[in-house]
């Protein structure tokens, strides 16, 4: 819970410094052993128009932006065309039933627990590409979409 | 005996006119999906969605008949989905607990659309971190797409970038412990719901 703090603390300092785009709550559904793809989900808030473009990270051989939607019954899950729009100042959720970071092509598990080093690429309108270092805690597999109190953030800074 | 026959006549027509409704009364029964009050789509006496014929994570060939005396949740995903296969399956956990000592009585099922890559170790793991009874089951591309198409299940492989996903139906499908076809709860529906038709379905609607 202390390090899960630290990591928060260090994240809104690294926000901060780039003073561009928060990232809250960051964290990743943890895998099962031979299991390929999981999903990265967090809170994003941009200070200027800004669009989330691309990403990586060393536990995945690929980072896709993803939207999942549910049409007629039916469960797609697409790359978001052009890059997620974070209008500005106004919190987008990538969440279960929403957007998230794909992890693909995974090297290994991601255990419960684990953190998870993301590089998240930014295109502000201008075109000027920004890089943001996140780090997602691994949260199990059966974790719910709602932030779970015990494992949030906010619980975490009371601390 | 003129006033014998319009007596009788009146009785006719009395007779007539309480067949009709009650005949009506019976319709407006019979039509009424909702009469038991289900939250989810009723598909009591579909003709599909009968039986499937797949193999479980430890190598058994398994149909509805094996978990006869429970009704039975089916849903169909694949592991590779980090959104709504998972929340499909917290929610089935969830359904269970709130199903109380009645919890035993209800199976979930979880049958895989991608067994290209949902190998029986990873499906076996997969089901059990949500909650040990889970079973999944998988077959090969024919038997897989051949119990899709008995649910009228859709699904396709996408490619994304090096690899691919899944399109599928995200239907929730409740069986009676008979192992007749019941109902199909949408991804939308709350736990609650969920619980609130397989209560009514363990207590013989």
């Amino acid at each position: 819970m202390k390090r899960f703090a630290i990591t928060l603390a260090t994240l809104a300092l690294a926000a901060a410094a780039h003073a561009q785009v928060t990232v809250k709550d960051a964290w990743v559904r943890a895998t099962v052993p031979q299991q390929k793809a999981t999903g990265a989900f967090m809170q994003l808030t941009a200070a200027q128009d800004t669009k989330l473009v691309a990403g990586s990270s060393p536990v995945a051989g690929v980072v896709e932006i993803h939207e999942m939607a549910m049409d007629n019954n039916v469960m797609k899950m697409r790359q978001v065309p052009g890059g997620l729009a974070l209008p500005a100042g106004k919190a987008v959720d990538l969440k279960p039933g929403g957007y998230h970071v794909m992890l693909l092509d995974l090297k290994g598990q991601v255990k419960d627990g684990e953190v998870v080093p993301v590089s998240l690429v930014f295109e502000g309108k201008d075109g000027k590409k920004q890089t943001v270092e996140i780090k997602a805690t691994a949260r199990p597999l059966n974790s719910a979409a709602q932030t779970d109190p015990s494992q949030g953030g906010h619980a975490g800074m009371k601390h | 005996m003129a006033f014998t026959a319009r007596t009788a006549f009146r009785w006719l027509l009395v007779l007539a006119v309480t067949m009709l409704a009650v005949f009506l009364a019976s319709c407006h029964r019979g039509g009424d999906a909702a009469a038991p009050g289900f939250r989810g789509i009723d598909l009591t006496g579909a003709p599909y969605g009968r039986d499937f014929r797949l193999t479980d994570a430890d190598g058994r060939e398994r149909s509805l008949a094996d978990y006869k005396g429970k009704a039975v949740l089916l849903y169909f995903g694949f592991v590779q989905c980090p959104d709504v296969c998972p929340t499909a399956l917290i929610r089935a956990a969830e359904v269970k607990k709130l199903l109380g000592a009645d919890g035993d009585k209800l199976q979930v099922i979880f049958i895989t659309v991608d067994p290209e890559r949902d190998s029986p170790e990873v499906i076996k793991a997969y089901t059990a971190a949500f909650d040990p009874s889970f079973v999944g089951l998988y077959g090969d591309a024919k038997r897989t797409r051949a119990t899709a198409d008995e649910f009228k299940v859709y699904y396709r492989a996408v490619p994304t970038g090096s690899s691919y996903t899944m399109d599928h139906s995200a239907l929730s499908y409740v069986f009676d412990p008979q192992g007749r076809l019941r109902l199909a709860l949408r991804h939308e529906q709350k736990a609650d719901d969920y619980a609130h038709d397989i209560r009514l379905i363990l207590a013989g609607n």
